[in-house]
C-alpha cells in the first residue's frame, strides 16, 4: 500500500524476540505463541516462557476473531501523529484463543464501540516492513 | 531487630509551591529536605541513608551531589508515583537492619512550569512491552480509562460515582491553603467537563503541578529524643500488577495483594483505619484501590465512596489534603500521601483534622494501572 504522506507515530522495535511476529503481520497473519513444554498461551511473544522457563515455543495463527475487553476514545493525546487524528480508540481485545492485544478499533463510530462486541483483525499496513493488528467491527 | 514499630518518621515538610518557574527541582529537593530536617530537629549532617526517585535527568547520584550527600545506605527505587512509599519501607527495613541510622525522602519537580503534559503525553517506544502499545497511542490517562471502562462494564459503575469522588477531593482541598484548586464542584460540575479519555472527564484527572517535599526517618527508639511525635511505621508490603502474558484481569490491581499483606504486617483490621491516604491520579484510582485493600467488595466501590463516607467528618476520610485531584500532583505524588498522614497522626491537620487519629493507611500507586503498575501499602500510627 502506498503511503505517501509520513507516518509520525511509533514504529514497533523488531528485536530477536519478535521478528517472527511482525514478518507474520506483514503477511497479514497474526500469530500468538504457546509453551511446547506447558502449553501456556502467551502474548506478547518472548523467546522463553514465563510459566515454566522453557524455550521451546510454537507459533499458533490466530482467527483474528476476538472481543472488546475494554476501551477508551482518547481525545487528547500531545504526540505527533496521534494528535491529528483524535478521537480514536485504544483497546484491548481478547483474541477467542485467550491471549489479549493492546490495539485501536477502526472502522466504526467511536461512540458506537461497546465492551465485549465481536471484532476480527484488520491489518494496517504502515511501512513496507510493518503491519499493525488493529480490530473492527466483526 | 523486627521491621514494624521500630521504625519512625521524625520529620516531614511539604514545599507550599504549585507554581515555580522561579526554581528547579533540585531546589525544591533541597529547600524540601531543609523543611523535614529542621521539622525533625536534625541536621544534613545527621543522614547517613539517600532514599529518591530518578525523574528525568535527575538521578539519586546527581542529588547527592547537589546536597553534598555522603550516605552509606542509597535507594534509588523508580516504580511511579509510589516510589516515595516505597522509600519509606525500604528505609524501614535499612533502619532495623542498621544498614542507616537517619534517612532522609526527597521529592522535587517542576512539572507544571515545564508544562510537562504528565497524563496525556504519548508511551516512548523503549522497553519491549512498549512495541506492542506505543504504535497504538496509550496515554497515561487512557490506561486508568480502560480500568475504569472495565469496572462499568462488569458492575455498572457510573460517571457520577466516580465524580463524586473528585467531589470529596475538592472539598477536601477548600481546607488547604495550599491547594491548587479550592473552589467547591459539584458532580454535574465534573460530569460536564470534558472528555480526557472516555469515560474519564478532566475533573476525573489529577491537578498538574510543581512541588516536592521529604520525609526523615530513625529508628523509635532515636525518635523518644527528637523534637516532634513520632509516626510509626507499623506495617506495609509492595505488589505489582501487569499485563503479563495477556490474561491478566485489569480490576485485579496491586493494591489487592498489598493491602492484607500490609494489615497483617501491622496487626490490624480495617475497621481500625482512621484516615486513608489513596493516590488518586484519577478518581478511578481511589476506588479501585479501597475495593482491592478490601474496605468494601468488587464492584461496591461506587456505592463506597458516595454519601460522604470517604469525606472528612464520614466513616473512613480519604486524602484530607484534598489529593492529587485538588491540591498537588508534580508527576509523582506518593511522598504527599505520607506527609498528609504524618500532619493527621501528630493531630496537626487544622480544619482537616480527624478527630483522635491514631492509624492511617497511606497506599500508592505507580505507572499505569490498565498495563504496568506498582501499588504500595503502608501503615502508620501514632506514636
Ligand atoms: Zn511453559
Amino acid at each position: 500500500m502506498a503511503e505517501t504522506r509520513p507516518y509520525k507515530k511509533p514504529l514497533p522495535r523488531v528485536d530477536e524476540e519478535s521478528r517472527g511476529y511482525w514478518e507474520a503481520l506483514a503477511r497479514h497473519e497474526l500469530y500468538f505463541q504457546r509453551c511446547r513444554d506447558c502449553g501456556t498461551a502467551r502474548s506478547y511473544p518472548r523467546a522463553v516462557c514465563p510459566s515454566c522457563l522453557s524455550s521451546a515455543t510454537e507459533w499458533v495463527r490466530a482467527s483474528g476473531r476476538g472481543t472488546v475487553y475494554t476501551f477508551t476514545v482518547t481525545q487528547q493525546n500531545q504526540t505527533a501523529g496521534f494528535r491529528d487524528e483524535l478521537p480514536y480508540v485504544l483497546a484491548m481485545v481478547e483474541l477467542e484463543e485467550g491471549p489479549r492485544l493492546v490495539t485501536n478499533l477502526v472502522g466504526c463510530a467511536p461512540d458506537d464501540v461497546r465492551t465485549g462486541m465481536p471484532v476480527e483483525v484488520a491489518f494496517e499496513d504502515v511501512t513496507g516492513e510493518i503491519a499493525l493488528p488493529k480490530f473492527r467491527p466483526a | 531487630m523486627s521491621i514494624w514499630g521500630t521504625t519512625a518518621v521524625v520529620g516531614a515538610w511539604e514545599h507550599p509551591t504549585r507554581f515555580a518557574p522561579h526554581m528547579t527541582a533540585f531546589q525544591i529537593h533541597a529547600e524540601s529536605a531543609r523543611g523535614a530536617l529542621a521539622d525533625a530537629g536534625l541536621t544534613i549532617g545527621d543522614v547517613d541513608g539517600f532514599f529518591t526517585s530518578g525523574v528525568g535527568p535527575i538521578g539519586l547520584l546527581s542529588l547527592c551531589q547537589h546536597l553534598d550527600l555522603r550516605p552509606d545506605h542509597v535507594d534509588s527505587t523508580s516504580i511511579g508515583g509510589s516510589s516515595f512509599v516505597s522509600h519509606c519501607l525500604h528505609a524501614a527495613a535499612a533502619i532495623a537492619a542498621g544498614l542507616c541510622k537517619v534517612a532522609l525522602v526527597t521529592y522535587g519537580s517542576t512539572a507544571a512550569s515545564e508544562r510537562f503534559a504528565v497524563g496525556t503525553a504519548g508511551l516512548v517506544m523503549g522497553e519491549p512491552p512498549d512495541q506492542f502499545e506505543a504504535p497504538f497511542g496509550p496515554t497515561i490517562v487512557g490506561s486508568y480509562a480502560m480500568v475504569a471502562q472495565r469496572h462499568m462494564h462488569e458492575y455498572g459503575t457510573t460517571s457520577a460515582e466516580l465524580a463524586e469522588i473528585a467531589v470529596t477531593m475538592r472539598r477536601h482541598a477548600g481546607l488547604n491553603p495550599h491547594a491548587k484548586y479550592r473552589e467547591p464542584i459539584t458532580v454535574e460540575d465534573v460530569l460536564a467537563s470534558r472528555v480526557i479519555s472516555s469515560p474519564l472527564h478532566l475533573l476525573d484527572c489529577c491537578v498538574i503541578s510543581d512541588g516536592g517535599g521529604a520525609l526523615v526517618l530513625t529508628s523509635a527508639e532515636r525518635a523518644r529524643d527528637l523534637a516532634r511525635r513520632a509516626v510509626l511505621i507499623l506495617g506495609g508490603a509492595e505488589a505489582v500488577r501487569h499485563l503479563g502474558i495477556g490474561r491478566h484481569d485489569l480490576l485485579d490491581v496491586a493494591a489487592r495483594q498489598s493491602g492484607p499483606l500490609a494489615l497483617a504486617r501491622a496487626g490490624v483490621r480495617h475497621d481500625d483505619i482512621d484516615c486513608c491516604m489513596i493516590y488518586d491520579s484519577y478518581t478511578i484510582t481511589v476506588l479501585a484501590t479501597l475495593e482491592a485493600l478490601g474496605f468494601c467488595k468488587p464492584g461496591e466501590g461506587g456505592a463506597f465512596c458516595a454519601g460522604g463516607r470517604i469525606a472528612l467528618g464520614g466513616a473512613l476520610p480519604v486524602n484530607t489534603d484534598g489529593g492529587g485531584l485538588s491540591s498537588n500532583h508534580p508527576g509523582m505524588r506518593g511522598i504527599f500521601l505520607v506527609i498528609e498522614a504524618v500532619r493527621q497522626l501528630r493531630g496537626e491537620g487544622g480544619e482537616a483534622q480527624v478527630s483522635d487519629a491514631k492509624l492511617a493507611l497511606v497506599h500508592g500507586t505507580g505507572g499505569m494501572l490498565g498495563q504496568r503498575h506498582s501499588g504500595v501499602t503502608m501503615i502508620l500510627g501514632r506514636s
